[in-house]
């Protein structure tokens, strides 16, 4: 059981830095969405022994937000905005590949550090957890186009998910249901703004949106 | 013996002077060997002492193991060298004494010859004063050159740098003592300031050895010098860096962890740095001196794997790494020396050294071009020559570290396997396009293309260099083990301990042995098959295929900036390629041109500003020379009267 | 040397070109074709022997010794590999080391015979095998150094025998990440899709292939033999790691080593028929990948 979840957790470092050296957007968001449908998974198997209906239920909740609506959401936006790839980013896709690496490599070593409970599910599931979060703010930061900054977000949620998992909090239904709603909203609203966006300034170029500060 | 190198130097500045400066090169390195080769024979050590009246100073001298170990390059190249300057040295009839060179390259050699068997601090650097500035008369040969100049300039400089950290690292070992005797030195560790004193003798040797960002005068000056001397420098000199190094590790005292890290991280760092540049270069004589850089790099690599292994107590790792560290000295200055060698007969044949017009000189050099080509298989690693055995021995220990140790000393082992393979992979590159670009295909120019092979005297020790090579492969398993004196003075580790894992490397190495003749076999078994089925067929010479396009000329061959190009992109921000082009314009476009250009960052960056804000703010002194003599004695006048204040002011 | 070491060395060598022909045989049932017997690389190479050579007027003996030192590596090479269950003829710390460094010195001589031409295409493809092998090189090396923390062996005769105790003892990621590293080393040191097409010769965009544009007769029947040999010996690795499995029988250990062969061979044949050839500046990326399997590889060996 702890091979299958060590072999998902590498999944889920593989799928960051795929996403660093992807530019093809459509294929992007895929990698985001599997990336939440694995954390799922990985969050019931977690708890195999001791499944609860709650736990089921928000874990499906996830499965079906991550992997299907998200997505949805996001390929709508796209297809308004009319792009397909991103264009060079401020940090080359090479270097990117290289820091997620670097990232992950670190994380192993904070994560030796810090004063954390005892792992239930794997020791390697804070790092990856930390190296998500790494991810998500590198794609945020350093990609232009407004769609990667949505993916750069939603990726570092899943990190926090995945930090959550990593140290089994046990927060209440409400919280949980509560994390979920936000992320929804906030997907939706990106989707809105991005295709408001696309049509006011004829493309998603964040660089333009600089033009603003004057 | 060191007095007859001594008395050969002063090889006489006089016409004829040549066979004078050649003959006693020879016979002092000659006699000098004899002493090396006997004291590691028997892994005892010859001593001598005498007294000397400046202050700190005894002239106290000693062959151990380590130090005739060092001798050994140094000797046997200066006497290779020395035949091929011969030769070199008759095309040129320029301006001064013939038998100045000859003065100065002596002098180097006696002098290396004394840093390596000093024994007393001032000794020491007087002799390693004498080095620089013998070296630096023979960087400035061709002094009307002014690339020469400045290369001699920078050399300078950067050496009296180095020098000067050198002092105050001897002055804070020896503490109290009223002298700079080695054996008076703090024994046990100086306490609290090792760690002072380990970066003191990194920087302090590390300028000579060439570490990166030290480094800055090697591309300078080693292609500034007449080839047989960049050989010697080259092959020797750096290597004096890193006697240091070895010499004065164990009066530190047990070394931290973060030594050994250190001495990894700069070795890496050089290592990647050097072959990266060295791939940039458009010189062919450039190149080699920054693939100096790099084997200096990995030099230190080993080193600080082996101190990592003393750190983590792993007899392994430390023979390993040491063993690695002194096998691949030797290596390197065999197949350097002989890079630099091949390189200065094709340089004077085809009257330049710039790659981009070079070609097809093997047709017209073969020896050289046979002895080039052995050089580049050795210094690129790879078997069946000796540059593999020693990243052999080092790569044994990093996987070593790697399988077997805990995680901090494994991560040192998995960053040297991930350099070095880097390191190497791109070092092949370098020689395959060094080689390749210089001596195969067609000449780029009518200079190559009239280019003949050079006189029997340049040829010779080329051909000992690349025997040498491959005895120093095949007899590896012999000279490894012959080692173990060596390694107890490196490491402080006494002999008997070291016998089990020096003995189980030795074995490893007949296996490797092995397997690399039968490579050889096996290489020589198809060229004869492949003979033998040639035998009755039709073989005919024709063009070059070139996928059918039959009008091909020399221009169109690859390019060296070209050939670097792919590897080199990769790299890009580390290397600050200047790129200067004129696009064609329009369907018959009349001129377009592309130039690249690749500085050394380092100097462009760190050293350029720095040392031009520091002649700024020195001109503000220039005003103190005023040029007239009364003010001169005014200044003598008025200090004498502070000092007498001063000393009167004390006694009160 | 034992007898079966060596027949183990001799058989090897001599099945290698059927390697070629599986795989071919694999994409032509993908593409809808019949495709070439899977014996053809045999029928190419008995064509070429029996043929006369053309040599440029350009070269020297440097392009003659191209040809001949990649099969002299492969089988010195493999005289250091053990295959299923018979032990390498050589055995000794660092062998690995070895045999990587000397298909190094083959691709050494390729490339210079390669610039020995003055053509400038074959120069081209010297100048992108020279990069695309410094960045494959470590990560062979780093996947190997995985290999040998798990196992804790430094010998690949001990890496082999010692991967079936480190399997059970959970180490199955790292030697999943490990295989990925080395199927991306291999595709790549062997000019497959998707970093080289070895059916199509359009110079600008080969590497491999156009290296060996000059060749003719029995020279490009020792490449082509080279090549296989090398690929034999890449897939013999992977497969040694991924199934150490010794029952003790020599025969079904032998089945087992030539079942997961054939099966590496179909997995190649479908992997290049499935993805499209990179562009060029897309293959460093394509190998850091690689590099970023074996580096995390080895950090979850290493806790």
């Amino acid at each position: 059981m702890v091979t299958a979840l060590e072999i998902l957790i590498v999944f889920l470092v593989f799928s960051n830095l795929r996403l660093l050296g992807l530019s093809r957007l459509n294929a992007s968001i895929r990698t985001v969405a599997a990336q939440g449908v694995v954390l799922g998974i990985i969050a019931l198997l977690a708890n195999a022994h001791h499944i609860t209906w709650r736990i089921l239920t928000i874990a499906c909740a996830g499965i079906v937000l991550k992997g299907v609506v998200f997505p949805v959401l996001l390929y709508r936006a796209l297809r308004a905005a009319k792009v397909r790839r991103e264009v060079e980013p401020y940090l080359g896709y090479l270097p990117s590949v290289l820091a997620g690496v670097g990232a992950f490599l670190i994380s192993l070593w904070v994560a030796a550090r810090l004063p954390l409970p005892e792992a239930t599910v794997s020791t390697l599931m804070v790092p990856a957890a930390l190296s998500t979060m790494f991810v998500g703010l590198l794609l945020t930061v350093t990609r232009k186009k407004a769609l990667s900054q949505a993916l750069g977000y939603l990726v570092f949620e899943n990190g926090i998910y995945a930090f959550g998992v990593g140290v089994a909090l046990e927060a209440p239904v409400l919280v949980e249901m509560g994390i979920l709603l936000d992320v929804f909203v906030a997907v939706f609203v990106m989707g809105i703004a991005v295709f408001h966006i696309s049509r006011e300034f004829d493309s998603i170029d964040t660089t333009k949106l600089a033009t603003l500060k004057e | 013996m060191l007095v007859l190198s001594g008395l050969a130097a002063w090889g006489v500045p006089r016409r004829a002077a040549a066979w004078v400066g050649v003959t006693g090169a020879i016979v002092g390195s000659l006699v000098g060997l004899i002493p090396a080769i006997h004291v590691l024979a028997d892994g005892t050590t010859v001593a001598a002492q005498a007294p000397w009246n400046l202050p700190l100073a005894s002239f106290a001298i000693a062959i151990d193991p380590l130090s005739a170990f060092f001798l050994l390059p140094v000797f046997s190249l200066s006497a290779l060298t020395a035949v091929y300057g011969f030769g070199y040295l008759k095309h040129h009839r320029g301006r001064g004494r013939a038998g100045t060179p000859w003065l100065w390259s002596n002098l180097l050699t006696a002098s290396m010859a004394a840093v390596l068997v000093a024994r007393n601090g001032i000794l020491f650097l007087v002799a390693w004063e004498v080095m620089t500035v013998a070296s630096y008369f023979l960087v400035t040969f061709e002094h009307e050159r002014k690339q020469a100049r400045e290369a001699g300039r920078i050399y300078l400089v950067a050496a009296h740098i180095g020098t000067a950290f050198l002092l105050v690292f001897f002055l804070k070992l020896a503490g109290p003592a009223d002298t700079l005797d080695f054996n008076r030195f703090l024994q046990g560790g100086p306490g609290g300031i090792a760690g002072t004193l380990f970066f003191l003798m990194l920087v302090g040797f590390g300028v000579k050895a060439g570490f990166v960002p030290l480094h800055v005068w090697l591309p300078e000056a080693h292609p500034a010098a007449p080839p047989h001397v960049s050989a010697l420098l080259s092959g020797a000199m750096l290597k004096m860096g890193i006697y240091g190094i070895l010499r004065f590790l164990p009066y530190l005292g047990a070394p931290p962890s973060l030594w050994g890290w250190t001495l990894l991280g700069v070795g890496l760092g050089s290592a990647l740095t050097g072959v990266l540049y060295s791939l940039a270069q458009r010189d062919l004589k450039r190149v080699l001196a920054y693939s100096s850089v790099e084997n200096v790099g990995i030099i230190a690599v080993s080193l600080g794997l082996g101190l990592l292994g003393l750190t983590y107590d792993s007899p392994p790792i430390v023979v390993l790494g040491f063993g690695a560290a002194l096998l691949h000295v030797l290596n390197h200055a065999a197949f350097k020396g002989l890079l630099f060698l091949g390189a200065g007969a094709a340089v004077q044949s085809a009257h330049t050294g710039d790659l981009e017009y070079l070609g097809g000189l093997l047709k017209r050099l073969p020896s050289t071009g046979w002895a080039f080509l052995l050089g580049a298989v050795a210094i690129a690693g790879l078997p069946p020559l000796n540059g593999f055995v020693s990243e052999f021995l080092l790569y044994l220990g990093a996987f070593r570290a790697v399988a077997n140790l805990t995680p901090p000393a494994a991560l040192a082992g998995a960053c040297t396997i991930g350099g070095l393979g880097l390191v190497g992979g791109l070092a092949a590159a370098t020689f395959a396009r060094g080689f390749g670009i210089a001596f195969l295909g067609e000449p780029r120019t009518q200079a190559a293309h009239r280019a003949h092979d050079v006189a029997p005297s340049l040829r010779l020790p080329m051909l000992v260099l690349a025997t040498a090579c491959f005895v120093l492969a095949f007899a590896s398993l012999w000279i490894v083990p012959a080692l173990r004196p060596v390694l107890a003075v490196a490491t402080g580790i006494p002999s008997a301990i070291l016998a089990a894992e020096v003995a189980s490397v030795g074995t490893t190495l007949i296996s490797l042995t092995e397997v690399t003749a039968g490579f050889l076999l096996l290489l020589l078994a198809l060229a004869g098959l492949r003979k033998l089925l040639l035998v009755r067929r039709a073989v005919a010479t024709s063009i070059t295929w070139d996928c059918g396009y039959a009008a091909a000329s020399p221009r169109g061959g690859y390019t060296a900036s070209s050939f670097a190009q792919p590897a080199l992109q990769l790299f890009a921000p580390m290397l600050g390629t200047r790129v200067t082009n004129l696009d064609p314009l329009g369907p018959f476009p009349t001129e377009a041109s592309l130039a690249t250009a690749t500085p050394d960052s380092f100097r462009e960056r760190v050293f350029g500003p720095l040392g031009r804000e520091l002649a700024r703010q020195l001109a503000r002194f220039r005003h103190i020379q005023e040029g007239r003599v009364q003010i001169y004695v005014l200044y003598i006048a008025v200090t004498l009267v502070a000092l007498l204040l001063y000393e009167f002011a004390r006694v009160r | 040397m034992s007898v079966s070491a060596g027949l183990t060395l001799v058989l090897s060598a001599v099945v290698s070109p059927l390697y070629l022909g599986v795989i071919q045989r694999t994409k032509s049932f993908f593409a809808g074709r019949a495709g070439p017997p899977i014996a053809q690389t045999y029928f190419d190479l008995f064509k070429l022997l029996r043929k006369g050579a053309v040599y440029s007027g350009t070269t020297t003996w440097v392009f003659r010794l191209g040809p001949i030192a990649g099969p002299a590596a492969g089988l010195a090479a493999l005289s250091l590999l053990p295959q299923g269950p018979a032990a390498a003829p050589w055995s000794f710390p660092g062998d690995f080391l070895v045999l990587i460094y000397l298909l190094a010195a083959a691709r050494f001589f390729t490339l210079i015979s390669a610039l020995d031409t003055g053509s400038s295409f074959e120069g081209m493809g010297a100048s992108r095998e020279a990069a695309f092998s410094a960045l494959a090189e470590p990560v062979l090396l780093l996947s190997i150094a995985a290999a040998a923390r798990s196992t804790g062996q430094t010998s690949l005769s001990g890496i082999f025998a010692g991967a079936g105790a480190a399997l059970s003892r959970g180490a199955a990621p790292v030697f999943l990440l490990l295989a990925v590293a080395l199927v991306i080393v291999l595709l790549a040191e062997n000019s497959r899709i998707p970093v080289d097409d070895p059916s199509t010769h359009l110079e600008l965009t080969m590497i491999h292939e156009v290296m060996v544009l000059d060749h003719s007769g029995p020279d490009l029947a020792l490449i082509l033999w080279g090549g296989s040999l090398k690929l034999w010996i890449l897939g013999a690795l992977i497969v040694g790691l991924l199934l150490p499995i010794r029952t003790g029988h020599p025969w079904i250990d032998w089945l087992v080593f030539a079942g997961g062969m054939f099966v590496l061979a179909l997995v190649i044949g479908v992997i290049e028929s499935s993805i499209a050839r990179l562009r060029m500046n897309r293959v460093p990326q394509f190998l850091v990948g690689g590099g970023a399997f074996a580096v995390v590889a080895l950090a979850l060996a290493m806790r």
